[in-house]
């Protein structure tokens, strides 16, 4: 059981919000599609904050410039891993930016167990630190039952 | 004196044994004043706002500036013939009286590129703002703005982690970082400095500061602080899921110590290092190359700069600080926050924002952006805005800087009736809601207090924050405002 104040995982950009309705997010993909942005759908069941690249369903959709053809690969994809994390990530591949400019998660497992820190005692007074999901001993796809 | 006051001819002694003759001559008559010159692109541009002495002549008072901020002295030499001088001396092209400022003047002045040392901040300030500005004919003199060649760019490597970078790392993307400085800023031991930090980043900030002024002091040793610190930022990581960062400021006596310090925070796993801007231009140059080498965002307080760029008819304009800085290679720096407790035009400060992180200025006189600016793809400075702001403000923020900014709430965010971890509470649900609604079209300027209203319903910590600081402002008029707009105040 996750102890922050939001009591789940605070990556992106509205976890401290109540879960986004499909109505929100599809505002929020038209604000997206409006700025110019590809929009993608990834997921992972191994949610460290390092884990940068989590498995994409699907390529970036670059030339899809509709909201709704965007909120069906989501639900294509809440089908197939429902027990999953999954964001949506909007790109921006302007000369100088050529990053992600958004990214907010859209699905989430039935619990979080979030992560325990394992302290190594080092030289000194030194600690080397490292941040260990609870759930990520479990082989893939079997880790939020 | 209006503008067609100004005696602005061609005055130069194109004779050369007139011009060499032994003696004292007016700087105009030297060659440091001419009107026909066109800027070359390779050449430093800069904007100098002077106030001449009772009696002194504009034109010669902007070939005074031009003369002793190159290679004049006060008579002539002869040796200045061993040279091919021409090239050398700095040329004062454009002289008008300030706006309704009587007694004012803008100087433009061209340098060539074969003034300044490639990559040397130290030596391009050592001409620009060195002996110039003592000089006696001037009651007072500021560089307003300049504009770097892209030719002299090039030679800069620039931030060593950039504003894009940065976001890739810590995995935050779409909306502005949050931060605070832990307070209080002196006197907290070690550990009970760590507790402020895991609180406030277990609430939801992404980054805690030291403040400017703690280095290593008997009530904290800088060890002891990075250790605390470090411990709380990888409990909060753990408790949250996030990259969290605390800026450990690295400010020191010495080079040696500061080296010693970062290569300590490096070693505990810091995303993020800080230095002081009274630490020097030299040993800012060095620390961006440490922080380069190290993977290392480097944080930039501008500590002391009041000083010399608040007031408006002496020192230097904080916009060319800022473009300094991003050339000397910071990733943040501390810009203004227009709504806070300390000095800023809302406009004004945009335009430091603006040279921070856009890849071309524009000409943008309201916002006191003299020249163009190409920056030549040179990375992006990450602006913060720091200094008495809150929850209650984040619309006007928002409205004002965009997403590229870090928000600093430290009293905002300590000072909360509930608690540091409320505190934080409040301040992302804030952010959130905000950027939510933003994007989804509403008008936050108009609609934000109403916006914070909603929010406030679902997020108890939030309701508090409004309730105890809702009202609050600095409505107080700025000193360092443009001349060419009236500047509205922000409520």
């Amino acid at each position: 059981m996750i102890t922050n104040p939001t009591g789940r995982i605070t990556q992106g950009q509205f976890s401290f919000l109540p879960d986004l309705t499909d109505d929100e997010i599809t505002a929020q993909i038209e604000y997206g599609l409006r700025k110019g942005y590809a929009w993608s759908v990834e997921y992972t069941d191994d949610p460290h904050p390092r884990n940068t690249y989590w498995d994409m369903f699907g390529m970036p959709m670059f030339d899809l410039r509709d909201a709704a053809g965007v909120m069906q690969e989501l639900r294509e994809c809440r089908k197939t891993f429902p027990g999953h994390y999954i964001r949506m990530v909007a790109f921006d591949s302007a000369r100088g930016i050529e990053s992600i400019t958004m990214s907010f998660i859209v699905n989430r497992p039935p619990s979080e167990p979030g992560f325990g820190l394992e302290r190594q005692e080092a030289a000194g007074r030194t600690i080397r630190y490292t941040v260990k999901s609870y759930a990520t001993d479990r082989p893939e796809n079997e880790r939020y039952r | 004196m209006s503008a067609t006051d100004i005696h602005a001819e061609a005055t130069k002694i194109t004779d050369a044994k007139q011009r060499y003759k032994a003696g004292v001559l007016k700087y105009r008559q030297m060659g440091y004043w001419q009107p026909d010159y066109v800027p070359r692109d390779t050449d430093v541009l800069c904007l100098f706002r002077i106030t001449p002495q009772e009696g002194v002549d504009p034109v010669e008072a902007a070939a005074a500036v031009a003369g002793e901020s190159s290679t004049a002295t006060w008579t002539v030499v002869w040796t200045d013939r061993l040279t091919a001088c021409d090239s050398y001396r700095a040329k004062a092209y454009k002289v008008e009286p300030v706006p309704g400022t009587p007694g004012q003047y803008f100087a433009w002045v061209a340098y060539d590129l074969i003034l300044f040392e490639e990559g040397s901040i130290a030596n391009m300030t050592a001409s620009l703002i060195g002996n110039v500005f003592s000089f006696k004919p001037l009651k007072a003199a500021r560089l307003e703005d300049i504009r770097i060649p892209v030719a002299y760019v090039k030679t800069f490597k620039g931030p060593p982690t950039g504003l894009i970078v940065e976001r890739e790392r810590l995995d935050k993307f779409g909306r502005p970082l949050l931060g605070a400085t832990t307070k209080p800023k002196l006197g907290l031991s070690g550990r009970n400095y760590g507790r402020v930090v895991y609180e406030g980043l277990k609430g939801g900030l992404d980054f805690m500061k030291d403040d400017e002024n703690i280095n290593s002091q008997p009530f904290m040793h800088w060890r002891d602080r990075f250790l605390y610190v470090m411990d709380a930022v990888n409990k909060a990581s753990a408790a949250t899921g996030e990259v969290k960062g605390s800026y450990l400021n690295v400010t020191a006596a010495t080079m040696e110590d500061m080296y010693e310090r970062a290569e300590f925070a490096k070693e505990l796993g810091s995303v993020i290092v800080m230095i002081d801007l009274v630490i020097g231009y030299t040993a800012i140059q060095s620390m961006s190359n440490w922080a380069r080498k190290n993977d290392m965002i480097l944080h930039l307080h501008r500590a002391g700069h009041g000083t010399y760029t608040r007031q408006k008819n002496h020192g230097v304009s904080f916009r060319v600080i800022a473009k300094w800085m991003r050339l000397a290679g910071v990733d943040h720096i501390h810009a203004g926050t227009a709504v806070g407790k300390l000095e800023g035009d809302p406009l004004t400060v945009q335009g430091y924002y603006n040279v921070c992180r856009e890849s071309y200025n524009a000409v943008d006189l309201p916002r006191g952006l003299f020249f163009e600016q190409d920056w030549a793809d040179l990375k992006k400075v990450m602006p913060v805005a720091s200094g008495g702001i809150h929850a209650g403000q984040m619309h006007q923020l928002i409205d004002l800087f965009g997403d590229d900014v870090v928000l600093q709430f430290g009293g905002g965010t300590i000072g909360h009736p509930a608690g540091i971890q409320a505190g934080a509470v409040a301040n992302r649900v804030a952010l959130e809601a905000m950027v939510k609604a933003r994007n989804e079209g509403r008008d936050i300027r108009q609609e934000g207090p109403e916006i914070l209203k909603r929010a406030a319903q679902f997020c108890t910590p939030l309701k508090q924050a409004l309730d105890t600081w809702g009202e609050i402002t600095f409505n107080y008029a700025p000193t360092d405002t443009s001349d060419f707009a009236t500047t509205p105040s922000v409520a």
